[in-house]
């Protein structure tokens, strides 16, 4: 097992991160004032009138930014332990130093190509892209088909739910 | 005791508490932040074990990114806590489920623990899960797999455009 020591900075600021935060919601909770009104009580929805449940279903865009962040986030950790070696080697002469870095810096533009073949494709086929939304789901945004001249009713004012 | 065996312990402890946390809780939101602390813990494990790529890979992995998406395929799934109209009526999974579990750490204890605790020192190199050890060997033993887990994860990248993606 390794030794705490070199771990203890980590430590002492995990704890006092925890502490800071367990101290400012207990306080807060302590020493609030609390005169709830069903206003003051209703979960905050960007400062309007909350409408409609929370537990309803989300587009699965949401779910396509996550999986390439995911497949990103890991590109990244393998370059990680590329930088960590790529100066210093420790192959044993300068001369193995200097095959090592050669041949670690060219298997990493093939590894990088790939990635940037992808992060094209991404970009070519606007995988991100967010604003599609009224092309395809007219219905569920609950707002009734009102035509221009006559003014919008006030249902479809109410928000439909964020991100959709 | 030994200040290492209390550390472990520890970490230990809150690990399988979570883990038990993750199938005992009604609601997946639940399950899925235990299983955070789990996760999160058990980089810790890896941190004590000298591995730590391995533990910040956990973090910013499993804790950071997987658990996201399973969060979004409970949002997705429009799951919610279970209970209400539907009662499951008491029957034999539960019991079975333990028993097998039993059956499992058995079997994986007969088989790792009794030649643990027979060497004298079970510890790896100093140096083991270092970024730099793994670095030198992934760039030179292993560089063939470095480079086909880009291509994978270019598959990845398109396979999920394709799925999700409603229009091109």
């Amino acid at each position: 097992m390794a030794s705490m020591g070199e771990f203890m900075p980590i430590v002492i600021l995990l704890g006092v991160a925890a502490l800071v935060c367990a101290a400012m919601v207990t306080l807060s909770w302590v020493l609030g004032p609390k005169k709830v009104t069903p206003y003051k009580a209703s979960p905050y929805e960007c400062g309007v009138e909350p409408s409609g449940t929370a537990r309803e279903r989300f587009p699965i865009k949401f779910y396509l930014v996550a999986m390439l962040f995911i497949l990103f986030d890991i590109e990244v950790v393998f370059l990680w332990s590329w930088l960590t070696v790529f100066k210093n080697p420790g192959m044993g002469s300068p001369e193995t130093d200097l095959a090592f870095q050669w041949f670690s810096f060219c298997a990493v533009m093939v590894y990088m190509v790939l990635w940037i073949i992808g992060d094209a494709y991404v970009l070519r086929v606007n995988a991100l892209a967010w604003d599609e939304a009224p092309e395809i789901h007219e219905a569920k945004f609950g707002a009734p088909e009102a035509p221009a001249a006559t003014p919008i009713p006030d249902a479809a004012l109410q928000p439909a739910g964020g991100g959709k | 005791m030994d200040t290492n065996l209390i550390v472990f312990l520890a970490m230990a402890l809150v690990a399988a508490v979570a883990a038990v946390g993750v199938v005992a809780m009604n609601n997946p939101v639940r399950s899925a932040l235990c299983l955070v602390v789990n996760f999160f813990v058990l980089a810790f494990v890896y941190f004590s074990l000298r591995a730590e790529l391995m533990g910040i890979s956990q973090i910013l992995v499993y804790t950071g990114a997987i658990m996201v998406l399973f969060l979004f395929v409970i949002m997705l799934l429009n799951l919610g806590g279970r209970g209400g109209t539907l009662e499951e009526r008491p029957d034999v999974k539960p019991g079975i489920g333990v028993g097998l579990g039993i059956a499992l750490f058995a079997l994986i204890a007969f088989q790792v623990l009794f030649p643990l605790q027979a060497s004298a020192t079970p510890r790896a190199p100093d140096d083991y899960g270092l970024p730099q050890t793994v670095g030198r060997n992934l760039f030179t033993t292993y560089v063939l797999p470095f480079e086909l887990a880009s291509v994978l994860l270019l598959v990845g990248i398109v396979g999920a455009i394709l799925l999700a993606k409603r229009k091109m």
